[in-house]
């Protein structure tokens, strides 16, 4: 996916920047409003990142001119302002979402991937691989003719495996992906995804290996 | 002065009043005075009149004949004073200090120097009042003059009747005279205390947010006691909006670093080597999230018990407020693959703070949310009950591991449970305090199946 960050705190940008693009994302910066409108005005985006309090203005009123202009661009707000009204005030000015700072990555996913597929407007970005379609915003995997849905986890973990093909993901790596920091998951719980991804990638030539004492591994047969 | 006002209260409206009513009441009085008075004095000037013509009725019959004088008292003289009432009449006619005829008794004036002009004047006579005349005319018997002094008395029964009918009818106008003086004050007092009336209606009306200036049409003597409160109120809006914006700029100098460590931590999450800082950095992004949730209830709680003083009740759709409490959680549910099932009577409208119940219910759900397990299930209900509304909130967690809700609901107080979720123990309490404030109820019980159920009634 393609991101425009507009985020005046360079150290924020640049880490958020810095870890979106772990996850295979494109991300475009801009410090202030003014920049936002010049990186608008010359690519397209699947989502904008806008913070509220910016050098040049209130990101209330960009949400406000981005919604008379017509643009279609979903926007997430990220704020440091939790208050109840807050929130309320942030849906009503036009944003699709919004994340409280600081915010956990996986549920920024969760949130753009809710909304592009509520928008139901973004370009699908199917994966082919090994004689199946893995749609991510759809949850989907299509293998022949066959659709199956896939749990949030199987989801996020298949994303993690097909980032980087052969590569070999240890269950403490796979672990700190999937699970939130707030509970401590034991890493066992890892081998209940892989076993109920392996049923759903049957009938295709995708096999997640195991790698005896390292990790696992997607391979195309 | 305040000596001065016995009756003095706090109340302008009263005091003015009585003010009014006092003067009402003297001129009320001076009224009765007047009239009575005045309508004494013609009725008495009438009854002198008819006593004179009666004497000078009878002096014109006096007569001298053989050194002697002689008198010939005419009907019509008493007649006339018949006309007045059924009055006792005496007459006495002396000449030289002698008395020719009638009552010698009947008192007349000491002093006879009243030649030209008759004499009017009030006595005592045989246990009456009377009021009499006395005329004195010269005579000429044998050349020489002869002084004869004419006197007719009326007893005053009659007078007294026309006396007291008067005074009767100016009692009945003096009070007439100040019901209608104190009807006018009352009103008239009401008119002028009314802007005052108006001005603490239009502020006492208000609720507890809205800090516009006072418009409402004043009298120029309230102006500058309305000026000074929306002076005051100008000032205290300032305040707050000052307030308002330093408590943003706290919250964005605080958590735009704490989100920098967060991401910087997951970056270096992705590329640790060694267990040891997997471990140490998963507790650094555990740490962040524990301070900004933290952050996040004490102000919420802070902003709880601010607006309990004052709370701004609204009817509004429930049903759209749950709506939109599950949607903005959803993605939390998600990614612990919850199934959230929402069962949600459509269009319940009830009344409550909104502000407060969406604060309550996003409490509620989040905390299910939080203590589910994996790829559990979130039951959530709004329905109408007889008693107004009921959200439930169900899990299929960990139960409330045998702590009861009187322990979870104390500030910062956890279940003996949980220690490995993050939590500041600070839900509950703006949950059963919003419950409070509403006159409602809120219970919390483990499921028998495991789990908790919460129920939040208003």
């Amino acid at each position: 996916m393609r991101f425009l960050l507009v985020e005046d705190n360079t150290d924020l940008a640049n880490s958020v920047s810095a870890r979106l693009k772990l996850d295979g994302h494109a991300v475009d910066w801009a410090a202030d409003l003014r920049g936002a409108d010049g990186c608008l005005a010359g690519a397209s985006y699947d989502l904008i990142l806008l913070d509220i309090a910016l050098p040049d203005g209130d990101g209330r009123d960009f949400l406000a001119r981005h919604r008379a202009m017509n643009r279609d661009t979903p926007i997430i707000v990220m704020t440091a302002r939790n208050a109840v009204s807050d929130r309320v005030k942030l849906l009503d000015s036009g944003a699709d979402d919004y994340v409280t700072k600081p915010f956990d990555f996986s549920e920024l996913e969760a949130r753009c991937r809710a909304v592009l597929r509520r928008r139901g407007g973004a370009a699908r970005n199917v994966v082919s691989f090994g004689g199946m379609e893995f749609d991510a915003l759809a949850a989907q995997l299509t293998i022949g003719n066959e659709v199956r849905e896939l749990r949030n986890r199987e989801l996020r973990l298949l994303e993690i495996l097909l980032s980087s093909p052969r590569s070999i993901y240890s269950k403490a790596q796979l672990c700190d992906r999937l699970f939130s920091y707030s509970e401590a998951p034991s890493e066992n719980a890892i081998e209940v995804y892989v076993g109920r991804l392996r049923k759903k990638l049957e009938g295709s030539n995708a096999r997640i290996e195991t790698v005896r004492g390292v990790g696992y591994r997607i391979i195309d047969q | 002065m305040k000596d001065k006002w016995r009756f003095s209260t706090n109340s302008l409206g009263r005091r003015l009043l009585l003010q009014l009513l006092l003067v009402a009441a003297v001129l009320s009085a001076l009224l009765y005075l007047a009239v009575r008075s005045v309508a004494n004095q013609a009725a008495i000037a009438a009854h002198d009149n008819i006593l004179g013509a009666s004497a000078t009725a009878i002096a014109e019959q006096l007569t001298a004949s053989e050194g002697e004088v002689l008198i010939d008292i005419p009907y019509s003289a008493f007649s006339m004073l018949g006309a007045i009432s059924e009055d006792r009449v005496f007459y006495r006619i002396d000449s030289n200090s002698e008395t020719i005829t009638g009552y010698e008794d009947l008192p007349v004036p000491e002093e006879v120097s009243i030649r030209a002009a008759p004499h009017y004047y009030s006595a005592q006579f045989r246990d009456s009042d009377i009021r009499a005349v006395a005329l004195e005319r010269l005579i000429t018997v044998d050349n020489a003059p002869v002084s004869v002094l004419i006197s007719v008395a009326q007893t005053r029964r009659g007078q007294d009747a026309i006396t007291a009918r008067v005074a009767n009818t100016a009692a009945a106008l003096g009070i007439g005279f100040f019901l209608v003086a104190g009807l006018m004050s009352w009103l008239a007092t009401r008119s002028t205390v009314r802007p005052l009336h108006d001005v603490a209606g239009a502020i006492g009306r208000r609720g507890a947010h809205d800090l516009r200036d006072l418009k409402s049409p004043i009298p120029s003597e309230l102006a500058p006691l309305v000026n000074a409160l929306n002076g005051f109120i100008a000032r205290l809006r300032d305040t707050l909006h000052r307030n308002e914006t330093f408590m943003a700029e706290a919250a964005h100098h605080v958590r735009t670093p704490l989100a920098t460590v967060r991401t910087q931590a997951e970056i270096a999450l992705r590329q640790a080597e060694t267990d040891e800082s997997r471990l140490t950095l998963r507790s650094v992004i555990r740490a962040v999230d524990e301070s900004s949730r933290s952050a996040t209830q004490l102000l919420d709680h802070a902003m709880i018990t601010y607006r309990s003083d004052q709370l701004a009740l609204e009817t509004f759709n429930y049903s759209d407020l749950v709506a939109e409490v599950i949607r903005g959680l959803s993605a939390t549910a998600e990614l612990k693959d919850l199934t959230v099932i929402a069962d949600v009577d459509a269009n319940l409208e009830y009344a409550g703070d909104k502000v407060l119940i969406e604060c309550a219910l996003h409490n509620m759900v989040d905390n299910a949310i939080k203590y589910s397990t994996d790829e559990g299930q979130v039951d959530i209900q709004l329905s109408k009950v007889e008693a107004g509304i009921q959200f439930r909130v169900c899990d299929a967690g960990r139960g409330l591991g045998g702590s009861v809700q009187r322990d979870l609901t104390v500030r910062f107080k956890r279940g003996l449970n949980v220690s490995d979720i993050v939590g500041s123990g600070l839900g509950l309490t703006i949950v059963e305090h919003v419950a409070e404030v509403h006159r409602g109820c809120f219970t919390l019980i483990s499921r028998s199946g495991g789990g908790t159920c919460a129920t939040l009634t208003l």
